[in-house]
Protein backbone atom coordinates (compact mmCIF):
# COMPACT_ATOMS: atom_id res chain seq x y z
CA UNK A 1 0.00 0.00 0.00
CA UNK A 2 1.50 3.44 -1.21
CA UNK A 3 1.40 6.25 0.62
CA UNK A 4 0.09 9.29 -1.22
CA UNK A 5 2.12 11.79 -3.18
CA UNK A 6 5.59 12.91 -4.94
CA UNK A 7 8.65 13.98 -3.60
CA UNK A 8 9.65 17.09 -4.24
CA UNK A 9 12.60 16.88 -2.39
CA UNK A 10 14.21 14.69 0.07
CA UNK A 11 17.62 13.93 2.50
CA UNK A 12 18.98 10.89 3.90
CA UNK A 13 19.79 11.01 8.17
CA UNK A 14 21.93 8.07 8.98
CA UNK A 15 20.62 7.33 12.61
CA UNK A 16 23.99 5.55 14.32
CA UNK A 17 23.58 7.25 17.78
CA UNK A 18 21.68 9.16 20.09
CA UNK A 19 23.27 12.52 18.96
CA UNK A 20 21.86 11.60 15.45
CA UNK A 21 18.16 11.65 16.51
CA UNK A 22 18.86 15.09 17.72
CA UNK A 23 20.23 15.97 14.13
CA UNK A 24 16.95 14.01 13.19
CA UNK A 25 14.70 16.43 14.88
CA UNK A 26 16.83 19.48 13.75
CA UNK A 27 16.02 18.28 10.08
CA UNK A 28 12.79 17.44 10.55
CA UNK A 29 12.20 21.05 12.14
CA UNK A 30 13.72 23.08 9.53
CA UNK A 31 11.41 21.67 6.93
CA UNK A 32 8.61 21.89 9.13
CA UNK A 33 9.27 25.57 9.52
CA UNK A 34 10.20 26.03 5.43
CA UNK A 35 6.73 24.03 5.03
CA UNK A 36 4.98 27.19 7.40
CA UNK A 37 3.62 24.43 9.73
CA UNK A 38 1.50 25.90 12.73
CA UNK A 39 3.68 25.52 15.98
CA UNK A 40 1.62 22.61 17.62
CA UNK A 41 1.82 21.03 14.26
CA UNK A 42 5.60 21.37 13.91
CA UNK A 43 5.47 20.25 17.06
CA UNK A 44 3.95 17.16 16.55
CA UNK A 45 6.07 15.87 13.54
CA UNK A 46 9.45 16.64 15.43
CA UNK A 47 8.33 14.56 18.12
CA UNK A 48 7.01 11.74 16.41
CA UNK A 49 10.53 11.91 14.37
CA UNK A 50 12.00 11.87 17.70
CA UNK A 51 9.68 9.18 18.80
CA UNK A 52 10.34 6.88 15.59
CA UNK A 53 14.33 7.82 15.09
CA UNK A 54 15.08 6.50 19.01
CA UNK A 55 13.34 3.17 17.68
CA UNK A 56 15.13 2.79 14.69
CA UNK A 57 18.27 3.24 17.22
CA UNK A 58 17.35 1.48 20.55
CA UNK A 59 15.24 -1.42 18.74
CA UNK A 60 16.71 -1.22 15.71
CA UNK A 61 20.36 -1.16 16.24
CA UNK A 62 20.58 1.62 14.03
CA UNK A 63 19.49 3.02 10.41
CA UNK A 64 18.71 5.88 8.89
CA UNK A 65 15.46 8.71 7.95
CA UNK A 66 14.70 9.60 4.57
CA UNK A 67 12.94 12.92 5.04
CA UNK A 68 11.00 14.32 1.97
CA UNK A 69 8.68 16.99 1.10
CA UNK A 70 5.78 15.67 -0.45
CA UNK A 71 3.22 16.67 -2.84
CA UNK A 72 -0.34 15.47 -3.68
CA UNK A 73 -2.09 17.76 -5.85
CA UNK A 74 -1.48 21.06 -3.95
CA UNK A 75 -1.24 19.64 -0.54
CA UNK A 76 2.25 19.65 0.86
CA UNK A 77 3.42 17.81 3.11
CA UNK A 78 6.03 15.93 5.54
CA UNK A 79 7.02 12.48 5.10
CA UNK A 80 9.35 10.57 7.19
CA UNK A 81 10.86 7.02 6.22
CA UNK A 82 12.72 5.04 9.15
CA UNK A 83 14.30 2.00 8.30
CA UNK A 84 17.01 -0.53 9.78
CA UNK A 85 17.82 -4.13 9.26
CA UNK A 86 17.09 -5.00 12.95
CA UNK A 87 14.85 -7.68 14.55
CA UNK A 88 11.32 -6.72 13.17
CA UNK A 89 8.54 -6.07 15.19
CA UNK A 90 6.96 -9.10 14.75
CA UNK A 91 2.77 -8.24 16.78
CA UNK A 92 2.51 -4.89 14.97
CA UNK A 93 -0.91 -4.56 16.45
CA UNK A 94 0.31 -5.07 19.99
CA UNK A 95 2.79 -2.30 19.30
CA UNK A 96 0.71 -0.54 18.14
CA UNK A 97 -1.80 -0.67 21.41
CA UNK A 98 0.98 -0.28 23.09
CA UNK A 99 1.59 3.17 25.35
CA UNK A 100 3.03 4.47 28.19
CA UNK A 101 3.27 4.17 31.13
CA UNK A 102 5.23 6.66 33.55
CA UNK A 103 8.43 5.45 34.68
CA UNK A 104 8.80 1.95 33.69
CA UNK A 105 7.09 2.14 30.10
CA UNK A 106 8.41 -0.69 27.63
CA UNK A 107 6.24 0.32 24.99
CA UNK A 108 7.62 1.48 21.23
CA UNK A 109 5.75 3.97 21.32
CA UNK A 110 4.29 3.22 18.07
CA UNK A 111 0.57 3.89 18.75
CA UNK A 112 1.70 7.41 19.98
CA UNK A 113 3.45 8.57 17.34
CA UNK A 114 0.22 7.21 14.72
CA UNK A 115 -1.81 9.64 16.50
CA UNK A 116 0.36 12.66 15.98
CA UNK A 117 0.35 12.39 11.85
CA UNK A 118 -2.06 11.75 8.70
CA UNK A 119 -0.39 8.66 7.65
CA UNK A 120 1.36 6.07 9.14
CA UNK A 121 2.31 3.06 7.64
CA UNK A 122 4.62 0.03 9.10
CA UNK A 123 6.16 -3.08 6.76
CA UNK A 124 8.06 -4.86 8.96
CA UNK A 125 9.10 -8.88 9.79
CA UNK A 126 10.97 -10.99 12.29
CA UNK A 127 14.54 -10.90 10.90
CA UNK A 128 13.95 -8.85 8.26
CA UNK A 129 13.77 -4.99 9.56
CA UNK A 130 11.57 -2.33 9.79
CA UNK A 131 10.71 0.06 7.69
CA UNK A 132 7.86 2.73 9.21
CA UNK A 133 6.67 5.62 7.46
CA UNK A 134 4.84 8.24 8.76
CA UNK A 135 3.61 11.76 6.62
CA UNK A 136 2.35 14.80 8.24
CA UNK A 137 -0.07 17.08 5.55
CA UNK A 138 0.34 20.71 6.04
CA UNK B 1 31.66 16.07 28.86
CA UNK B 2 28.51 18.53 28.17
CA UNK B 3 26.43 19.22 31.52
CA UNK B 4 22.99 20.69 32.58
CA UNK B 5 24.19 22.42 35.17
CA UNK B 6 22.53 22.85 38.81
CA UNK B 7 22.21 25.68 40.55
CA UNK B 8 21.49 25.32 44.71
CA UNK B 9 19.25 27.95 46.63
CA UNK B 10 19.40 26.98 49.93
CA UNK B 11 17.39 23.34 50.54
CA UNK B 12 16.38 23.70 46.68
CA UNK B 13 17.93 22.74 43.66
CA UNK B 14 17.21 24.81 40.36
CA UNK B 15 17.18 23.01 36.76
CA UNK B 16 17.42 24.55 34.16
CA UNK B 17 17.39 22.77 30.73
CA UNK B 18 17.49 24.68 27.56
CA UNK B 19 19.21 22.53 25.12
CA UNK B 20 17.99 20.18 22.92
CA UNK B 21 18.80 17.06 24.96
CA UNK B 22 20.42 13.91 23.40
CA UNK B 23 19.56 10.78 25.99
CA UNK B 24 23.09 10.28 27.48
CA UNK B 25 22.21 14.12 28.41
CA UNK B 26 19.29 13.53 29.95
CA UNK B 27 20.46 10.01 31.75
CA UNK B 28 23.28 12.63 32.79
CA UNK B 29 21.45 15.07 34.36
CA UNK B 30 19.45 12.00 36.49
CA UNK B 31 22.51 10.92 37.89
CA UNK B 32 23.72 14.41 38.92
CA UNK B 33 20.70 15.32 40.10
CA UNK B 34 19.94 12.55 42.34
CA UNK B 35 23.91 12.53 43.74
CA UNK B 36 23.81 16.17 43.79
CA UNK B 37 20.24 16.11 46.27
CA UNK B 38 21.99 13.24 48.50
CA UNK B 39 25.10 15.55 48.66
CA UNK B 40 23.28 18.26 49.56
CA UNK B 41 20.14 17.33 51.51
CA UNK B 42 17.76 18.81 49.22
CA UNK B 43 14.42 19.00 50.09
CA UNK B 44 13.00 20.39 46.58
CA UNK B 45 13.77 20.09 43.45
CA UNK B 46 12.29 22.96 40.81
CA UNK B 47 13.45 21.53 36.66
CA UNK B 48 12.51 24.80 34.54
CA UNK B 49 11.33 23.56 30.88
CA UNK B 50 10.11 26.64 29.95
CA UNK B 51 12.75 26.64 27.31
CA UNK B 52 12.18 23.29 25.84
CA UNK B 53 10.12 23.10 22.20
CA UNK B 54 10.30 19.02 22.23
CA UNK B 55 9.27 16.63 24.71
CA UNK B 56 8.98 13.27 24.16
CA UNK B 57 8.42 10.15 25.21
CA UNK B 58 12.47 9.62 26.66
CA UNK B 59 12.56 12.77 27.97
CA UNK B 60 9.11 12.21 29.79
CA UNK B 61 10.36 8.87 31.67
CA UNK B 62 13.46 10.68 32.35
CA UNK B 63 11.49 13.94 33.89
CA UNK B 64 9.38 11.17 36.23
CA UNK B 65 12.32 9.30 37.19
CA UNK B 66 13.76 12.07 38.48
CA UNK B 67 10.81 12.93 40.67
CA UNK B 68 10.58 9.42 41.88
CA UNK B 69 13.96 9.10 43.26
CA UNK B 70 13.74 12.30 44.80
CA UNK B 71 10.79 11.31 46.42
CA UNK B 72 12.67 8.51 47.78
CA UNK B 73 15.63 10.60 48.77
CA UNK B 74 13.12 12.69 50.84
CA UNK B 75 12.97 15.40 48.21
CA UNK B 76 9.77 17.08 46.71
CA UNK B 77 10.12 17.97 42.55
CA UNK B 78 7.93 20.35 40.81
CA UNK B 79 8.84 21.07 36.59
CA UNK B 80 7.06 24.50 35.32
CA UNK B 81 6.87 26.30 32.13
CA UNK B 82 5.91 23.45 29.98
CA UNK B 83 5.03 25.20 26.28
CA UNK B 84 1.07 25.13 25.42
CA UNK B 85 2.36 23.14 22.26
CA UNK B 86 4.40 20.40 23.94
CA UNK B 87 1.87 19.82 26.16
CA UNK B 88 -0.81 19.05 23.59
CA UNK B 89 1.57 16.98 21.96
CA UNK B 90 2.11 14.88 25.35
CA UNK B 91 -1.33 14.46 25.88
CA UNK B 92 -1.82 13.14 22.19
CA UNK B 93 1.38 10.57 23.06
CA UNK B 94 -0.27 9.28 25.78
CA UNK B 95 1.77 10.52 28.36
CA UNK B 96 -0.12 12.58 31.21
CA UNK B 97 3.11 12.20 33.84
CA UNK B 98 0.68 11.75 36.84
CA UNK B 99 3.53 11.48 39.15
CA UNK B 100 4.44 14.73 38.36
CA UNK B 101 4.09 18.39 40.06
CA UNK B 102 3.93 20.95 37.69
CA UNK B 103 3.12 24.91 37.77
CA UNK B 104 3.27 27.13 35.72
CA UNK B 105 6.88 29.29 36.26
CA UNK B 106 9.39 29.67 38.46
CA UNK B 107 8.00 31.76 41.01
CA UNK B 108 4.74 29.51 41.35
CA UNK B 109 7.10 26.52 41.28
CA UNK B 110 9.02 28.08 44.58
CA UNK B 111 6.26 28.53 46.13
CA UNK B 112 4.84 25.22 45.55
CA UNK B 113 8.27 23.51 46.96
CA UNK B 114 7.72 26.12 50.31
CA UNK B 115 4.55 25.30 51.19
CA UNK B 116 5.20 21.48 50.60
CA UNK B 117 8.58 21.43 52.50
CA UNK B 118 7.13 23.58 55.40
CA UNK B 119 4.19 21.15 55.70
CA UNK B 120 6.60 18.09 55.58
CA UNK B 121 8.86 19.92 58.43
CA UNK B 122 5.65 20.07 60.20
CA UNK B 123 4.66 16.46 60.05
CA UNK B 124 8.15 15.62 61.11
CA UNK B 125 8.33 17.15 63.68
CA UNK B 126 4.71 15.81 65.27
CA UNK B 127 6.28 12.19 64.53
CA UNK B 128 9.28 13.48 66.82
CA UNK B 129 7.07 14.71 69.65
CA UNK B 130 4.92 12.05 69.39
CA UNK B 131 8.46 9.79 70.02
CA UNK B 132 9.47 11.86 73.09
CA UNK B 133 7.64 10.61 75.75
CA UNK C 1 6.82 14.58 -28.50
CA UNK C 2 9.98 16.10 -27.73
CA UNK C 3 9.89 17.38 -31.39
CA UNK C 4 6.45 19.15 -30.59
CA UNK C 5 7.90 21.05 -27.84
CA UNK C 6 10.84 22.46 -30.13
CA UNK C 7 8.22 23.55 -32.65
CA UNK C 8 6.38 25.19 -29.86
CA UNK C 9 9.82 26.97 -29.02
CA UNK C 10 10.06 27.76 -32.43
CA UNK C 11 7.04 29.07 -32.68
CA UNK C 12 6.51 30.46 -29.75
CA UNK C 13 5.90 33.99 -30.79
CA UNK C 14 3.18 32.98 -33.61
CA UNK C 15 1.48 30.67 -30.95
CA UNK C 16 1.05 33.28 -28.85
CA UNK C 17 -0.56 35.78 -31.02
CA UNK C 18 -2.92 32.96 -32.62
CA UNK C 19 -3.70 32.03 -29.31
CA UNK C 20 -4.71 36.26 -28.39
CA UNK C 21 -6.47 36.28 -31.41
CA UNK C 22 -8.52 33.76 -30.42
CA UNK C 23 -9.37 34.50 -27.19
CA UNK C 24 -10.50 38.19 -28.70
CA UNK C 25 -13.24 36.44 -30.22
CA UNK C 26 -14.42 34.71 -27.41
CA UNK C 27 -15.87 36.06 -24.51
CA UNK C 28 -14.40 38.37 -22.73
CA UNK C 29 -14.96 39.72 -18.94
CA UNK C 30 -13.60 43.46 -20.33
CA UNK C 31 -15.32 44.25 -16.37
CA UNK C 32 -12.73 42.22 -14.68
CA UNK C 33 -10.02 41.78 -16.43
CA UNK C 34 -7.87 44.49 -18.53
CA UNK C 35 -6.88 43.63 -22.24
CA UNK C 36 -2.83 44.26 -21.18
CA UNK C 37 -3.68 41.67 -18.38
CA UNK C 38 -5.19 39.02 -20.35
CA UNK C 39 -2.26 39.77 -23.00
CA UNK C 40 0.37 39.58 -20.02
CA UNK C 41 -1.30 36.43 -18.39
CA UNK C 42 -1.33 34.82 -21.87
CA UNK C 43 2.13 35.63 -22.62
CA UNK C 44 3.65 34.45 -19.92
CA UNK C 45 2.07 30.58 -20.10
CA UNK C 46 3.29 30.24 -23.85
CA UNK C 47 7.08 31.43 -22.08
CA UNK C 48 6.77 28.93 -19.10
CA UNK C 49 5.57 26.13 -21.71
CA UNK C 50 8.58 27.42 -24.34
CA UNK C 51 11.16 27.52 -21.79
CA UNK C 52 10.85 24.20 -20.40
CA UNK C 53 14.43 22.88 -19.64
CA UNK C 54 15.41 19.76 -22.15
CA UNK C 55 14.53 16.64 -21.38
CA UNK C 56 11.11 17.64 -20.20
CA UNK C 57 8.19 15.98 -22.25
CA UNK C 58 4.58 17.07 -22.31
CA UNK C 59 3.16 13.52 -20.94
CA UNK C 60 4.84 13.41 -18.31
CA UNK C 61 3.53 16.75 -15.89
CA UNK C 62 4.19 15.70 -12.88
CA UNK C 63 8.29 16.41 -13.94
CA UNK C 64 10.13 19.46 -11.88
CA UNK C 65 10.27 21.00 -15.50
CA UNK C 66 6.83 21.61 -15.17
CA UNK C 67 6.94 23.46 -11.69
CA UNK C 68 6.84 26.87 -12.90
CA UNK C 69 4.37 26.65 -15.18
CA UNK C 70 2.21 24.69 -12.42
CA UNK C 71 3.22 27.91 -9.79
CA UNK C 72 2.09 30.01 -12.23
CA UNK C 73 -1.18 28.70 -13.13
CA UNK C 74 -1.98 27.89 -9.65
CA UNK C 75 -1.34 32.06 -9.17
CA UNK C 76 -3.38 32.96 -12.04
CA UNK C 77 -6.00 30.77 -10.68
CA UNK C 78 -6.43 32.55 -7.29
CA UNK C 79 -5.76 36.30 -8.65
CA UNK C 80 -8.23 35.14 -11.02
CA UNK C 81 -10.76 34.10 -8.14
CA UNK C 82 -9.87 36.83 -6.46
CA UNK C 83 -11.45 39.05 -8.87
CA UNK C 84 -14.83 37.27 -9.35
CA UNK C 85 -13.97 34.82 -12.49
CA UNK C 86 -15.63 31.42 -11.80
CA UNK C 87 -13.31 28.53 -11.62
CA UNK C 88 -15.03 27.79 -15.34
CA UNK C 89 -14.23 30.76 -17.18
CA UNK C 90 -10.03 30.14 -16.14
CA UNK C 91 -10.40 26.52 -16.90
CA UNK C 92 -11.57 27.70 -20.72
CA UNK C 93 -9.09 30.41 -20.89
CA UNK C 94 -6.62 27.89 -20.33
CA UNK C 95 -8.13 25.03 -22.73
CA UNK C 96 -8.52 27.82 -25.44
CA UNK C 97 -5.50 26.85 -25.97
CA UNK C 98 -5.87 24.12 -27.60
CA UNK C 99 -6.77 25.24 -30.88
CA UNK C 100 -3.52 27.66 -31.75
CA UNK C 101 -1.53 24.37 -30.45
CA UNK C 102 -3.24 22.09 -32.95
CA UNK C 103 -2.59 24.58 -36.05
CA UNK C 104 1.19 23.76 -34.94
CA UNK C 105 0.52 20.58 -35.10
CA UNK C 106 -1.21 20.31 -38.45
CA UNK C 107 1.25 22.86 -40.19
CA UNK C 108 4.46 20.36 -39.10
CA UNK C 109 2.91 17.25 -39.89
CA UNK C 110 -0.04 17.41 -42.86
CA UNK C 111 1.60 14.68 -44.64
CA UNK C 112 1.42 11.99 -41.88
CA UNK C 113 -2.07 11.62 -40.32
CA UNK C 114 -1.24 8.97 -37.80
CA UNK C 115 1.20 10.93 -36.82
CA UNK C 116 -0.83 14.00 -36.36
CA UNK C 117 -3.48 12.22 -34.66
CA UNK C 118 -0.72 11.27 -31.64
CA UNK C 119 0.56 14.36 -31.60
CA UNK C 120 -3.12 16.22 -30.97
CA UNK C 121 -3.91 13.38 -28.77
CA UNK C 122 -1.09 14.81 -26.93
CA UNK C 123 -2.13 18.37 -27.07
CA UNK C 124 -5.73 17.55 -25.89
CA UNK C 125 -3.91 15.64 -22.57
CA UNK C 126 -1.50 18.28 -21.87
CA UNK C 127 -4.00 21.44 -22.16
CA UNK C 128 -6.66 19.39 -20.29
CA UNK C 129 -4.28 18.62 -17.64
CA UNK C 130 -3.11 22.83 -17.22
CA UNK C 131 -6.63 23.09 -17.13
CA UNK C 132 -7.47 20.82 -13.86
CA UNK C 133 -4.53 22.30 -12.56
CA UNK C 134 -6.14 25.39 -12.27
CA UNK C 135 -9.53 23.96 -11.17
CA UNK C 136 -7.78 22.29 -8.54
CA UNK C 137 -6.37 25.51 -7.47
CA UNK C 138 -9.47 26.85 -7.22
CA UNK C 139 -10.80 24.84 -4.51
CA UNK C 140 -7.72 24.36 -2.96
CA UNK C 141 -8.12 28.41 -2.07
CA UNK C 142 -11.32 28.06 -1.74
CA UNK C 143 -10.59 25.80 0.67
CA UNK C 144 -7.83 27.53 2.75
CA UNK C 145 -10.04 30.91 2.86
CA UNK C 146 -12.82 28.42 4.55
CA UNK C 147 -10.36 26.63 7.12
CA UNK C 148 -9.03 30.09 7.67
CA UNK C 149 -12.87 31.86 8.33
CA UNK C 150 -13.37 28.63 10.40
CA UNK C 151 -10.89 29.26 12.93
CA UNK C 152 -11.18 32.96 13.25
CA UNK C 153 -15.24 31.79 14.15
CA UNK C 154 -14.33 29.55 16.02
CA UNK C 155 -11.46 31.88 17.95
CA UNK C 156 -14.58 34.37 18.12
CA UNK C 157 -16.70 31.85 19.67
CA UNK C 158 -14.51 30.49 22.36
CA UNK C 159 -13.50 33.99 23.81
CA UNK C 160 -11.34 33.19 27.48
CA UNK C 161 -12.06 35.24 29.63
CA UNK C 162 -10.09 36.63 33.00
CA UNK C 163 -12.60 36.28 36.19
CA UNK C 164 -9.56 37.17 38.57
CA UNK C 165 -6.08 37.28 38.51
CA UNK C 166 -5.12 34.03 37.71
CA UNK C 167 -8.51 32.99 36.94
CA UNK C 168 -9.87 32.45 33.65
CA UNK C 169 -12.68 31.17 32.29
CA UNK C 170 -13.94 29.37 28.89
CA UNK C 171 -17.87 29.59 28.18
CA UNK C 172 -18.02 26.85 25.08
CA UNK C 173 -21.00 26.85 23.18
CA UNK C 174 -22.42 24.65 20.17
CA UNK C 175 -20.60 21.47 19.27
CA UNK C 176 -17.43 20.19 20.50
CA UNK C 177 -15.93 18.20 17.29
CA UNK C 178 -11.93 17.31 16.51
CA UNK C 179 -11.49 20.71 14.40
CA UNK C 180 -13.16 22.70 17.13
CA UNK C 181 -11.26 20.77 19.94
CA UNK C 182 -8.14 21.74 19.07
CA UNK C 183 -8.75 25.19 18.38
CA UNK C 184 -10.40 26.00 21.87
CA UNK C 185 -7.63 23.63 23.51
CA UNK C 186 -5.09 25.86 21.96
CA UNK C 187 -6.63 28.74 22.69
CA UNK C 188 -7.66 28.25 26.52
CA UNK C 189 -3.28 26.98 27.13
CA UNK C 190 -2.70 30.12 25.47
CA UNK C 191 -4.28 32.39 27.46
CA UNK C 192 -3.24 30.25 30.66
CA UNK C 193 0.22 31.40 29.92
CA UNK C 194 -0.40 34.61 28.95
CA UNK C 195 -2.55 35.63 31.80
CA UNK C 196 -0.46 33.27 34.29
CA UNK C 197 -3.60 31.26 35.55
CA UNK C 198 -3.72 28.91 37.82
CA UNK C 199 -7.44 28.21 37.62
CA UNK C 200 -9.53 27.42 34.14
CA UNK C 201 -13.23 27.13 34.39
CA UNK C 202 -14.38 25.20 31.29
CA UNK C 203 -18.19 26.19 31.36
CA UNK C 204 -20.55 23.75 28.97
CA UNK C 205 -23.77 25.16 29.76
CA UNK C 206 -23.76 25.96 26.11
CA UNK C 207 -22.77 22.54 24.72
CA UNK C 208 -25.67 20.86 23.07
CA UNK C 209 -24.53 17.10 23.20
CA UNK C 210 -21.80 15.41 25.58
CA UNK C 211 -20.82 11.66 24.07
CA UNK C 212 -17.71 9.66 24.92
CA UNK C 213 -15.80 11.60 22.07
CA UNK C 214 -16.69 15.28 23.46
CA UNK C 215 -15.99 14.07 27.14
CA UNK C 216 -12.76 12.45 25.43
CA UNK C 217 -11.50 16.04 24.09
CA UNK C 218 -12.39 17.80 27.54
CA UNK C 219 -10.61 15.60 29.79
CA UNK C 220 -6.87 16.01 26.22
CA UNK C 221 -7.58 19.91 27.23
CA UNK C 222 -7.78 19.23 31.17
CA UNK C 223 -4.36 16.68 31.04
CA UNK C 224 -2.62 19.61 29.08
CA UNK C 225 -3.49 22.25 31.20
CA UNK C 226 -2.46 20.03 34.06
CA UNK C 227 0.82 19.32 32.63
CA UNK C 228 0.94 23.01 32.26
CA UNK C 229 0.32 24.06 36.16
CA UNK C 230 -2.90 24.82 35.92
CA UNK C 231 -5.95 23.16 37.32
CA UNK C 232 -9.40 22.99 35.17
CA UNK C 233 -12.42 23.47 37.01
CA UNK C 234 -16.15 22.10 34.46
CA UNK C 235 -19.30 23.93 35.07
CA UNK C 236 -22.51 23.69 33.52
CA UNK C 237 -23.06 20.65 33.52
CA UNK C 238 -26.99 20.16 32.89
CA UNK C 239 -29.08 17.49 34.76
CA UNK C 240 -29.02 15.51 31.16
CA UNK C 241 -25.56 15.69 30.87
CA UNK C 242 -24.79 14.27 34.49
CA UNK C 243 -27.19 10.93 33.46
CA UNK C 244 -25.36 10.69 30.32
CA UNK C 245 -21.81 10.83 31.33
CA UNK C 246 -22.71 8.16 33.72
CA UNK C 247 -24.55 6.05 31.01
CA UNK C 248 -21.98 6.07 29.03
CA UNK C 249 -19.35 5.37 32.05
CA UNK C 250 -17.34 8.57 31.18
CA UNK C 251 -14.79 8.31 33.93
CA UNK C 252 -14.53 11.93 35.12
CA UNK C 253 -12.55 10.56 38.85
CA UNK C 254 -9.87 13.53 38.87
CA UNK C 255 -12.01 16.03 36.91
CA UNK C 256 -13.56 18.72 39.50
CA UNK C 257 -17.02 19.38 38.32
CA UNK C 258 -19.68 22.05 39.47
CA UNK C 259 -23.00 22.80 38.01
CA UNK C 260 -22.70 26.35 37.97
CA UNK C 261 -19.95 28.54 37.17
CA UNK C 262 -20.70 30.32 40.42
CA UNK C 263 -19.54 27.64 42.51
CA UNK C 264 -16.55 26.93 40.40
CA UNK C 265 -15.72 30.43 40.62
CA UNK C 266 -16.04 30.44 44.45
CA UNK C 267 -13.87 27.82 44.62
CA UNK C 268 -10.95 28.82 42.13
CA UNK C 269 -10.97 31.43 44.56
CA UNK C 270 -10.95 29.59 48.01
CA UNK C 271 -8.12 27.57 46.50
CA UNK C 272 -6.20 30.15 45.32
CA UNK C 273 -6.28 31.46 49.06
CA UNK C 274 -9.38 34.49 48.52
CA UNK C 275 -12.59 34.72 49.59
CA UNK C 276 -15.81 37.33 48.83
CA UNK C 277 -17.06 39.26 52.15
CA UNK C 278 -19.55 41.60 52.64
CA UNK C 279 -18.33 45.04 53.58
CA UNK C 280 -21.39 46.32 56.35
CA UNK C 281 -22.00 50.39 55.23
CA UNK C 282 -21.55 51.93 58.60
CA UNK C 283 -25.17 52.10 60.59
CA UNK C 284 -26.52 55.92 60.32
CA UNK C 285 -29.50 54.82 61.80
CA UNK C 286 -31.64 54.80 58.52
CA UNK C 287 -34.02 51.57 58.88
CA UNK C 288 -33.53 51.24 55.19
CA UNK C 289 -30.13 50.36 54.85
CA UNK C 290 -30.07 48.05 57.86
CA UNK C 291 -32.07 45.76 55.58
CA UNK C 292 -29.41 44.22 54.29
CA UNK C 293 -28.47 42.79 50.60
Amino acid sequence: MMLSGTVEKSEIVPIANSSDVVIVRQRVRALATELKFSLVDQTKIVTAASELGRNTLEHGGGGSLELALVVNGVRRGIRLRFSDQGPGIPDIAQALKDGFTTGSGMGLGLGGSKRLVNEFEINTRPGDGTVVIAIRWK
Amino acid sequence: MERIPILRMGNYLLVTIQVDMHDKLALTLQDDLTNRISEVNAKGVLIDISSLEIVDSFIGRTLANIASMARVLDAETVVVGMQPAVAITLVELGMSLPGIRTALNVESGMEYLRETVAAHEGSDDAIGDSREV
Amino acid sequence: MSKLLGEIQKNHDSLLQDWLKRLKSTVQRHDLITDQELEAQASEIVALIADVPGGTTLDDFTGEGWQPLKAMLANISVSRATAGFTPSETAIFILSLKPSLFAIARQQRSNNADELFSEVLAINEFVDKLALHTTDSYIHGRDQIIRRQQEEMLELSTPVVTLWDGIVALPLIGTLDSARTQVVMESLLQAIVQTNSRFAIIDITGVSTVDTLVAQHLLKTITAARLMGAECIISGIRPQIAQTIVHLGINLQDVITKSRLADAFRLALERSGRKVVRIDKPNDGNAANSRGV
